[in-house]
Order: C-alpha cells, then sequence, then structure tokens
C-alpha cells in the first residue's frame, strides 16, 4: 500500500460540499494492468448519475474502487467533501455509502431478515432499533412473505430487492447500484426501477448507478459513459442520443 | 448384557463430550474462519494450567471456598485463553489469512513456544517479558502519536534492541540478586495433578457399576458449552456478524461490519472455548506441556468427520467417534459378538485403546473416501467461495 498516495491531488479544492461524491483523476491497476485511466466522476446531492460503457471497460472497478475493495493507485475519492481514500469498506459504508453490488452478493446461509438486518450495521447511530423499517415493505412487499427463508434460496429478482433493502436499511446517503436489472425478468426489472424512483424522491439521496438497460439509463439526471477504462462521454441523459446509445450500450 | 451396552454407551458419550469440548473451540476457528490453528492443544494446556494456579490460591482460602474453585477456575481459563487467543490472531495469523500452508507453520511453532513456556516460565521470565512489552509498545504508541514522524523508521530500529537490552538486563539483575526464589520455574517439565473438589470425586451409584461425577460434570459442562455457542452464534448480534463474515467477507465489510474486529473475536471465542475444555481435561489426568499434543489431532478429526463450518456436524462426529471408540476398544462389541465366532475374534484383537484407535482411525478414512464432506457437508454457492 506504500503506492497509494494519500495526499490529495492539487486541483482537489474543486472538492465542494453539494457533490456527494466526488472522484478526481482516478486510476487503478490489477497488478501491472493499466484498469482504471484519469477517471473524473461527481454525484450531485439528490440526484441520480447512470455510468455506461460495454462490458469490461471497468465500471464495476470504479464502484468497487468508491467502495474501498479495491485500493487505487493514485487520486482522490471525496464523499461528503471529506477524501476517504485511506478508508476501510466499513468505514465507508459508515459514511453513509450503501453499496449494492453486481451479483446482489446475499448472504446464503442467513435468513432474509437476517440480511435486512446486517443492512443496519451501516447506521452510526440508532442501535436500539432492531426492527425492518415499514417503508422497506412499502418498497418492496414481496420480501414481507420471505423473511425467515434463506436469502439463497430467493430468486434472482427477489434477492436483488433484498439488497437493494439491505442497503437502504443503513439509511445511505449515496446508493451505489451495480447493474441491478442484470439477469432479471422484465416485470421485476419494472418494479425495481419504480423502487429505485420512489427512493429518490422520497429520501433525497443521490444514486450512482450502473446499468445496460436504455429505459433505466432515462431515468437518470446525468450519464457518464467509460471506455477502456476512461469517460469518454458525459452529459444529461435528456441529451442522451441515439448515437451515444449505440456507442456505448450494449444492446 | 443392558446394562453392558448401557455402560458402553455413557462411557462412549463421555468421551464423546471430552472430544466434543476441546473440538467446540476448533470447529469455530477451522470450521468458520478456515484457520488451520495447531497452537490450538496448547490453548487447552493453558487452560488447564490455569485451572492448576486456580486451584492453588483457592486452596489457601480454605475449605468450603476449594469446593466452588471450579467456576472461578472456568472463567479465569477462558478469559486467560481467549487472551492469548486475541495476541495471537493480532500478532500472528491475521496476516496469514488466505494463506493455510504458512498459517500451519505459524501456528505449530506457536505451539512449540508456547509448551517451552509453560516448562521454563518463572519470575524472571515475566518481569522481564513485561519490561520489554511495556518498553517496546509504549515506545510505538507514543512515537504513533507524535507528529513529528521524521525518524520515525529510525527510531522503531533503535526501539527494539533498547528495550530488548534493557529488558534482559533487568531480568539479570533479578536473577542475581534474588537466586533461586525468581529463578525457580513455577511449573516444570513434570506434570502437575489438579485434584477435584471432594462433590466431584466417587460416582453415582447404578445397578452394579457407577457413574464417575467427574464425567457427568464434563458432559453437563459440554451441553452448557455448546448450548451457549449456539445461543451466541444464532441470536446475538455478534453472533449473526460472525456468521454473515463467514459465508461473504467483502460484502459483510460493505455492508458497514467491522470484519477484523470480527476476526478477532471470534478466534478469542474459539481460543477461550479451548481454555474452558482444557479446565475439563485437567480433571481426567495429570496435566503436563505435552497434554495439548494428545487432543490436537482426535479434535481436528472431529471437525473434518462432522463436516467443516458445521457446528451440528461436530456434535453428531464427536459422540460417534467416542462411542465408536470405547465399544470397540473396551471389548464390548467382541462380547455382543460372542455367538459369531469369527466376528468375536475380530474385535477381541482390537479391544485394547490403541487398537481401537486404529480401527476408528481406519472407519474415518473410509468414511471419507465415501463423503469427503464429511457428514454435514456445506451445500450451495458458499462452497466454492
Amino acid at each position: 500500500m506504500s503506492y497509494t498516495r494519500d495526499a490529495i491531488a492539487p486541483d482537489a479544492t474543486a472538492v465542494s460540499q453539494d457533490k456527494t461524491l466526488q472522484v478526481s483523476d482516478l486510476n487503478v491497476y490489477y497488478g501491472e494492468s493499466h484498469i482504471l485511466r484519469n477517471v473524473d466522476l461527481s454525484v450531485p446531492a439528490g440526484q441520480m448519475v447512470c455510468l455506461i460503457g460495454r462490458n469490461g471497460v471497468g465500471k464495476t472497478t470504479l464502484l468497487k474502487s468508491i467502495m474501498g475493495l479495491i485500493r487505487p493507485r493514485s487520486g482522490a475519492i471525496a464523499f461528503d467533501g471529506a477524501v476517504i481514500n485511506s478508508k476501510t469498506p466499513d468505514q465507508r459504508a459508515k459514511l453513509g455509502i450503501g453499496y449494492v453490488p453486481q451479483g446482489r452478493e446475499i448472504i446464503p446461509r442467513l435468513t432474509v431478515k437476517e440480511n435486512l438486518l446486517l443492512g443496519l450495521e451501516a447506521r452510526r447511530n440508532s442501535k436500539h432499533s432492531k426492527e425492518i423499517a415499514a417503508e422497506i415493505f412499502e418498497l418492496f412487499p414481496v420480501l414481507k412473505t420471505m423473511l425467515s427463508r434463506m436469502g439463497g434460496d430467493l430468486s434472482g429478482g427477489q434477492q436483488q430487492q433484498l439488497a437493494i433493502a439491505r442497503a437502504l436499511m443503513g439509511q445511505p446517503r449515496l446508493l451505489v447500484l451495480d447493474e441491478p436489472t442484470e439477469g432479471i425478468q422484465p416485470s421485476i426489472i419494472l418494479e425495481i426501477e419504480a423502487a429505485v424512483r420512489r427512493i429518490i424522491a422520497t429520501t433525497g439521496i443521490s444514486v450512482l448507478l450502473v446499468e445496460q438497460h436504455l429505459h433505466f439509463v432515462r431515468q437518470a439526471d446525468y450519464y457518464y459513459a467509460m471506455q477502456k477504462g476512461g469517460i469518454v462521454a458525459s452529459g444529461s441523459t435528456s441529451e442522451l442520443s441515439q448515437d451515444v446509445i449505440q456507442r456505448f450500450l450494449a444492446v | 448384557m443392558l446394562i453392558g451396552l448401557f455402560d458402553g454407551l455413557f462411557n462412549g458419550i463421555s468421551i464423546g463430550a471430552v472430544l466434543l469440548i476441546a473440538a467446540l473451540g476448533l470447529a469455530i476457528v477451522f470450521g468458520l474462519m478456515g484457520v488451520i490453528n495447531l497452537a490450538h492443544g496448547e490453548l487447552m494446556m493453558l487452560g488447564a494450567y490455569t485451572t492448576f494456579v486456580v486451584q492453588n490460591a483457592f486452596r489457601q482460602f480454605g475449605e468450603p471456598f476449594f469446593e466452588i474453585y471450579i467456576f472461578f477456575a472456568l472463567i479465569a481459563a477462558f478469559f486467560v485463553t481467549a487472551g492469548v487467543g486475541l495476541i495471537l490472531e493480532r500478532g500472528v495469523i491475521r496476516y496469514l489469512y488466505g494463506r493455510p500452508l504458512e498459517t500451519l507453520l505459524a501456528t505449530w511453532g506457536v505451539s512449540l513456544i508456547l509448551q517451552q513456556f509453560v516448562r521454563s516460565v518463572n519470575w524472571v521470565l515475566v518481569i522481564g517479558l513485561a519490561v520489554f512489552c511495556v518498553l517496546f509498545f509504549g515506545g510505538l504508541w507514543i512515537l504513533n502519536h507524535r507528529q513529528n514522524r521524521a525518524f520515525h523508521k529510525w527510531a522503531i530500529a533503535a526501539l527494539l534492541p533498547l528495550s530488548l537490552g534493557i529488558a534482559i538486563a533487568v531480568g539479570r539483575f533479578l536473577a542475581d540478586t534474588y537466586q533461586l526464589a525468581v529463578t525457580r520455574p513455577w511449573f516444570g517439565a513434570q506434570n502437575v495433578d489438579v485434584s477435584a473438589p471432594t462433590w466431584l470425586r466417587g460416582g453415582l451409584p447404578l445397578g452394579n457399576f457407577q457413574l464417575p461425577y467427574a464425567r457427568l460434570f464434563i458432559i453437563a459442562l459440554t451441553i452448557v458449552c455448546v448450548a451457549g455457542l449456539y445461543y451466541f452464534l444464532q441470536r446475538s448480534p455478534w453472533g449473526l456478524r460472525i456468521r454473515a463474515v463467514t459465508q461473504n467477507r467483502s460484502m459483510s465489510s460493505c455492508l458497514g461490519i467491522p470484519t477484523q474486529k470480527v476476526d478477532a473475536l471470534t478466534f478469542a471465542l474459539g481460543s477461550g472455548l479451548a481454555g474452558v475444555a482444557g479446565c475439563a481435561i485437567s480433571y481426567l489426568g495429570s496435566v503436563g506441556p505435552n497434554t495439548g499434543q494428545n487432543y490436537i489431532v482426535d479434535t481436528f478429526m472431529v471437525v473434518v468427520v462432522g463436516g467443516v463450518g458445521k457446528l451440528v456436524g461436530t456434535i453428531v462426529a464427536a459422540l460417534a467417534i467416542g462411542t465408536v471408540n470405547y465399544l470397540v476398544g473396551s471389548g464390548t462389541l467382541a462380547i455382543l459378538f460372542t455367538p459369531i465366532q469369527p466376528l468375536a475374534d475380530f474385535f477381541t484383537f482390537f479391544a485394547t485403546t490403541s487398537m481401537a484407535k486404529v480401527m476408528v482411525f481406519a472407519l474415518i478414512i473410509a468414511f471419507l473416501q465415501v463423503r469427503p464432506g464429511g457428514i454435514f457437508p456445506q451445500k450451495g454457492r458458499t462452497v466454492d467461495a
């Protein structure tokens, strides 16, 4: 870890309070292969930002770096104006980053209820509440009927809903979603989409989303397109042109 | 006939209880964390020595207190070994997660160190160690809390020989001044004997044989430990965290679970259970520096046969191995098969303690050929992760 530059990049004065997340000049390597190249990205408070790009361009790597699962070689990741490069994943979760990874990563041999209760770990204050808030079941009614089932026995769509619910249990200020619709039947995709939209409307949290599904991408306020480990295009999703879609979405 | 079978069953279960209580800590450390801790037997040995120390302390208080020392010994053994386990995890094992071969060698080394430690521990050694720890780790603490980071590495480099030198000098000075009073080993290489309080001696008469109270006590203790452990893992918040980290470490940390704390706690818990087991085995025979080695193979066997990561498997395997071991070793099976002469001859051949072990091992090898994952193998996606 001696190569991790904890020092902030010179232009990090640009880190401001109204950006929930600001990634500046991030470089990530797996061994000697250069995965992320000078990535700049920011998520404004209360907005939904979508990251698009074909398979293998580094989208998941970027999210993992934000979560702290991968150590960047250089660059800064700032959350709420404070650089969090040296923080471990559990510290970042406690700061208010809720992570829904690719493949859901539900703990298989724990019940749905226990999986949800694990989401409380990210909360800093409320040690007393051991109850699952009613809003969770309003968003995902299917979970209410399955509380005593093992997490690993749920279907893919149910697991995805559980993973989002689990992240919400920690009352995050930034929700990081990695391909929440991957490999899920269309009717459930619509449910998940609606839930995410409702979360943003009711709680006002920021969302960083990696998505291939065009319909979902259009829900976002802003998009970044990645290619070969770098950000190559960005803009408001209302201006998302057919050309960009053709080039960066694997449809 | 029936009495004989009942006797065999009771003895088998009591051997199984000893195996189980010894394997319980290992089932957590090896089964849940995947750490092969060869020093587990030595942690049991430390628990047994703690019992010995507590017993000697209570003997000075006189008769009524001596009767209940065992409960204090259990608590003390738990916390002493949990503390040693914590130091072991923080100092050695946490650098070796995911590297089973290195862990194996390192913990074996630790087991040798612990064995020699109880042989040669005396006041000089203890005071020297204490002085060294205070100087070195105190110095490190001060260095880490200083703002000025210049010369940081050099200061550490100077600190180590300095504190080592002072510690050795203090030890030499003490040894020269007080002579034998401080250089005599506390325990020495000889075995020591833990005597049970009077209410644990004798046995419950039942027909023409009796159930020894010491064995009944160990069975009860095992049941309490299993129930307590089960309750802790299934019901407490830390138990939930331990189960989560066991199944998916990186996602657990992304959820905000402090995985390092969970590792340390799990290891300390497993070590503490080894201490309780050490307390229990101190009533089965005398306690020596090599006591732990007699148990380490058996306990690993129990965990592997039961299925790694499954407490239920550990329980079933311990009881099964204990019962088979006794039924074969005591010749009960040989008597049972008297009508069939060849079978009776066969079991008579194995009807000694060591030959019974040979048979149990052979059975286990055969069993693991059929079911490599043990009695209750892990199923599903967790296996590959």
